[in-house]
């Protein structure tokens, strides 16, 4: 067993694109979740819609990637919209459930042969993002030893990891002024919040909107990053893998998604490359575990890490652990 | 009516009587100036359901409000005057909480119009009544637990302009407002005696003492008129006495209160005016000493003593915040 | 679910900000690149393929018959049907999949049961899976789905409205576990689709090798493992939190992970391909003028109806269905009459374990046994006890009943890939117009 190239792998992720656009879409929950207190279980809609925002922008209507993006973010703040009407003036269970069903809806939506012409149904859609790879700084590969990253993937991280930053520090500007003050008023007691004149309703829609558009943003990311799009990447798991690395950081913390995402990445990469080491030099026998299994095994680690985190650490690693001690609801 | 019921009431009658007198007494001995003035503005009038006062504040016509089958609400009139204390009792599911929530918008009755302040704000929602300077409170403290004691009260300031998305990144617009709110909170905090907890959660804090910070972070909407929903429920005794004393404070000041309250002690030693409900209709109103030996006030809690409580029409105990 | 809403959803999603032109796609995307999940980094070394098993109307074999897998245009590949009908197609990776059948082959008078039914264009194919792909084969020409000529086929309906009525049926009893856990602990149980893959699978399991026990007995094993299930996490896990206090939210999420879990572990041992059961599965359909319905599936509809009258008996007439009831109502209140609420909730676990097990058997039955399927039937479950008013258990299955004839009626006007669609969205319009459900109570405030 090879443990410096699986530690390398695991580092790899924990830094890489993904993890980034990951870390981007949670700060986004972290507006819904952490500081309004809104159970949105379907993030992954809003990256749907911004993704094929952007792809079909591109692909269509020949606008540069760059409209393409605005266009994706304006889809996200529709879907908010349209979303938000409905569903913000329920209790909070019910709109954790319209929410997931409201991102399978769109998914189905965008894969039928109804949308096709647009959305390339199953087929999805491919080579949209060649705009962003044109505007690459980086000429060659950046090689540290073990670790090498392709100008690519280089140019990706840079741009991602400055996109889930900024974003993490605008939320952290908003989170600590009256508006958020007024947000975490709401996630503690909305009849409260508006026994004293604010209109709840309109701060749960902002809300809504400035974290749909953070997972718009990070939806755009994601088609760049692959330059092909298919509607069934956007499955509800996507959505729990948000879930646990927002509470893996630490919700309610700005910086909580952040590192929540590195570490989430580091931990799950480090399983897959372990599991196939561990296969591969027959430590595992294959009657146990094949390698086909790999991915079934890591879905299956993440939900027993939500389970265990929820359970004996809900404030994650940055969370306010007195804080959660008066969580009596 | 039985023979057994009126004789219950006949005692009851009695001592309420020598109750009334031995308060009187001690409220004879100091009476402050906003009681003064409550009974001088409440002198002349009537103590019959609906009647019209000199200077009301608030105005209810017809409102109504049903539970399924259930009658919860149905007042044909009431007025409530300017700068009193005036109590809602009524035995348990009488709708003194049902009205509470439809007057201040946290519900929606079937029919009806109210108005206040001269403004009918019928229909409207919640926060804009907050707004228009009708604050309340609630039976189940609402502290928000993970903001501090001093979060908490500067929330409650109207017209912030840091309150505005779009603005709230930029902290030179707003700096100045909250350091005057900031200000303002700490006045308040002193003055309920909270400053010691003010960077500590709320969700620290002792039943008691929530129910001295919602007080206080209601002040901060700057309202004309409170509405206190059981503010002494769950409340030591010795905290009780200092409630009573910042709800009478506020009174002399000019303000009007409005409160549910079940200890018939406090009521009847604080309220200038009271107003009893009874399976959703108001039965009477009056001064202390009217109520005291008002036939059907007295029916209406006998009869609710015997009877068995209507499930459907009892409050739930916990209720959660749901909409 | 007028066309005009529909419409509307699809241009504001579609591109409503780009104009009416709807052009085509710029189409020339180099073929061959595969278009599968990007998200995760699975495994690429893995032997996917596709696969099935080709049957008549009467369920008999279809041999010689060519199949086609193409991707983005381009031919993956291509085989035909052997002498008992099955076929296979390796394909280069996980993705979605064309696969095409070839209606000249088919033997005289059989043909797909609908128009386009020979094309199946939307077939996923998971990491390492060998995919099962189902051409429904019926009698003579193809029913292109408006009965003909543009009038409404009556009977097309009828079919569907049976088919509705079974399916709802199916989704009913399930959602009563759903419906009375949430009722007596406040609990979303995201993991309750789990349990009816447990169910589906520990019946196939018991009743193929190496259990081999007759499919009746292995389901009432099946309802037994699931309960065991079911109840010892309420047990192990869900009492012990209560007891801490731990918040609702907070075991809303631990039951995401829980389902997580049980749905991967299930996948590991079960593996992803869709499974059916040896039994019951050729059966030929009776004709009862309107509709045609098997007799497998007229018992399952039959027993599932049966269940829901029993389960209302339970709760209208049985001491621990009052208690249910009570807590429901108010648990505190029913604490304090002397009913054991701990007690209470533990055989609601039990019993909605027990019936998400057997639903699950039954809706292994009636299309396949696979580890999503419990998944697959969560979201239709949600949308069922929110239809019927969350907490109310004759709710939940008036829910189900409209949420399966309208995810099986859809497909009288609207593709069949977008039936669940349809249910869900039917459970959004619900929550906009009357959020408490058909039968829930509107509850008070402060």
């Amino acid at each position: 067993m090879d443990f410096l190239a699986i530690l390398t792998n695991a580092l790899r992720g924990a830094l890489g694109p993904e993890a980034a656009i990951y870390a981007l879409a949670a700060v986004g929950l972290n507006v819904h979740f952490g500081y309004t207190g809104l159970l949105n279980f379907g993030q992954v809609g809003f990256m749907l819609v911004g993704a094929y925002g952007t792809a079909i922008s591109v692909l269509s209507f020949e606008l540069p990637l760059g409209v393409g993006v605005l266009v994706g973010i304006a889809c996200a703040v529709v879907l908010a919209l349209i979303l938000g009407i409905p569903t913000l003036r329920l209790r909070g269970d019910y709109l954790a459930i319209a929410t997931i069903a409201a991102a399978e809806v769109l998914r189905y939506l965008y894969r039928s042969e109804w949308a096709e012409p647009l959305t390339g149904g199953v087929f999805g859609l491919k080579q949209f993002a060649d705009g962003f790879f044109e505007l690459n700084p980086f000429t060659g590969a950046l090689d540290l030893g073990p670790f090498d990253f392709s100008a690519r993937a280089l140019w990706l991280m840079v741009v991602a990891w400055s996109a889930a930053l900024l974003a993490a520090g605008f939320v952290g500007l908003l989170v600590h002024s009256p508006w958020g003050r007024v947000l975490r008023s709401v996630r503690e007691d909305e009849l409260a919040a508006r026994s004293l004149g604010k209109n709840v309703f309109a701060y749960k829609m902002q809300s809504l909107v400035l974290g749909g558009v953070f997972g718009a943003i990070a939806g755009s990311l994601l088609a760049v990053n692959s330059q092909s799009l298919n509607p069934d990447s956007f499955m509800p798991i996507i959505t729990f893998y948000l879930w646990t690395i927002m509470i893996l950081g630490g919700a309610s913390r700005v910086m909580g998604p952040i590192l929540g995402s590195v570490v989430f990445w580091f931990l799950l990469t480090f399983l897959d490359s372990f599991l196939r080491q561990a296969i591969g030099a027959g430590l595992i026998p294959s009657s146990v575990l094949a390698p086909s299994d790999i991915g079934a095994v890591r879905f299956a680690a993440v939900g027993l890490g939500l389970m265990l985190l929820m359970i004996f650490r809900p404030a994650g690693l940055i969370g306010n652990q007195k804080e959660l001690r008066l969580d009596v609801r | 009516m039985s023979g057994e019921h009126e004789t219950s009431g006949e005692e009851v009658l009695h001592e309420r009587e020598e109750l009334a007198q031995a308060e009187h007494a001690i409220a004879e001995s100091s009476p402050s100036v906003g009681a003064v003035r409550a009974a001088e503005a409440l002198a002349d009038v009537e103590p019959v359901p609906g009647v019209a006062k000199l200077d009301p504040i608030l105005v209810a016509d017809n409102v109504s409000r049903h539970f399924g089958g259930v009658r919860a609400v149905e007042v044909d009139h009431l007025e409530v005057q300017r700068g009193t204390i005036t109590a809602l009792i009524g035995p348990n599911g009488a709708g003194k909480s049902t009205f509470f929530n439809l007057v201040t918008g946290f519900d929606q009755p079937d029919s009806g119009s109210w108005s206040f302040d001269g403004t009918d704000i019928t229909g409207t929602s919640a926060y804009r009544i907050a707004r228009l300077g009708m604050v309340r409170t609630f039976q189940l403290t609402k502290a928000l637990m993970r903001l501090t004691t001093l979060e908490n009260v500067m929330l409650g300031a109207t017209a912030q302009r840091g309150e505005r998305m779009l603005v709230a990144p930029l902290r030179m617009v707003w700096k100045r407002q909250e350091r005057d709110i900031e200000q303002r909170s700490d006045e308040l905090l002193e003055r309920f005696r909270l400053s010691h907890m003010r960077d500590e959660y709320a969700g620290t804090m002792s039943g008691g003492q929530r129910k001295l910070l919602e007080m206080a972070r209601a002040l901060m909407v700057n309202p004309s008129m409170v509405m206190l929903d059981e503010p002494m429920a769950g409340v030591n005794p010795a905290l009780t006495q200092s409630l009573l004393g910042h709800i009478q404070a506020l009174r002399d000041e000019g303000m009007t209160i409005v409160l549910v309250e079940h200890d018939m002690d406090v009521i009847m030693s604080i309220s200038d005016w009271i107003v009893c409900f009874a399976e959703g209709k108001v039965i009477a109103e009056g001064r202390p000493s009217d109520i005291r030996t008002n036939r059907a006030v007295i029916d209406a809690y006998l009869g609710a003593r015997r009877a068995l409580p209507d499930r459907a029409d009892t409050p739930k105990p916990v209720t959660e915040d749901e909409t | 679910m007028t066309p005009r809403l529909l419409a509307v959803l699809t241009a504001l999603f579609l591109g409503v900000f780009l104009g009416p032109a709807a052009a085509a796609v710029a189409s020339g995307h180099p073929a061959g690149m595969h278009g599968g999940p990007t998200l995760s980094s699975v495994a690429q070394d893995s032997e996917e393929s596709l696969q099935g098993t080709l049957r008549g109307p009467d369920r008999e074999a279809v041999s010689g018959v060519t199949v086609t897998v193409t991707q983005d245009g381009a031919e993956v590949g291509s085989t035909t049907t052997g002498d008992d009908g099955r076929w296979t197609v390796p394909v280069p990776g996980p993705g979605a999949y064309t696969v095409t059948l070839d209606t000249s082959g088919l033997p005289e008078g059989v043909a797909p049961r609908t128009v386009g039914g020979d094309v199946l264009d939307e077939v996923v194919v998971r990491p390492g899976a060998s995919q099962g792909v189902i051409f429904q084969l019926g009698e003579g020409e193809p029913d292109d789905g408006t009965g003909g000529g543009g009038s409404f086929d009556w009977g097309r309906a009828a079919q569907l409205l049976v088919e509705g009525i079974k399916f709802g049926a199916i989704i009913a009893i399930t959602a009563v576990g759903l419906s009375l856990v949430f009722g007596t602990t406040k609990l979303i149980n995201f993991a309750h689709g789990e349990f009816v893959t447990i169910g589906a699978v520990a019946a196939f399991f018991l009743s193929t090798s190496p259990g081999n026990l007759p499919l009746v007995l292995a389901a009432v094993l099946a309802m037994v493992v699931a309960a065991v299930v079911s109840g010892g996490f309420e047990v192990a896990m869900w009492r012990p939190l209560r007891n801490r206090g731990t918040g609702l939210i907070q075991m809303f999420i631990v039951a995401i992970g829980l389902a997580l879990l049980l749905r991967h572990v299930v996948l590991i041992v079960f593996g992803s391909r869709r499974r059916q059961y040896d039994e019951y599965t050729l059966q030929q359909a009776w004709d009862l003028g309107l509709f045609r319905i098997t007799p497998r599936d007229l018992t399952i509809t039959l027993l599932s109806f049966a269940i829901m009258l029993a389960v209302a008996l339970m709760l209208q007439r049985t001491q621990i269905g009052k208690a249910m009831r009570a807590v429901n109502d108010n648990s505190d209140l029913a604490r304090a009459s002397g009913i054991d609420v701990e007690r209470v909730i533990l055989v609601v676990w039990i019993l909605g374990g027990a019936l998400a097990g057997l639903g699950g058997v039954f809706f292994g039955l009636t299309q396949a046994v696979y580890p999503e399927m419990g998944f697959a039937l969560l979201l239709l479950m949600f949308a069922a006890v929110i239809l019927g008013g969350l907490g109310s258990a004759y709710g939940a299955m008036i829910g189900a009943l409209v949420i399966g004839v309208v995810s099986q009626m859809s497909t009288l006007w609207f593709p069949a890939s977008l039936q669940y669609m349809w249910a869900l969205l039917a459970m959004i319009i619900v929550l906009l117009v009357r959020p408490q459900g058909i039968l829930g109570r509107r509850e008070r405030v402060g």
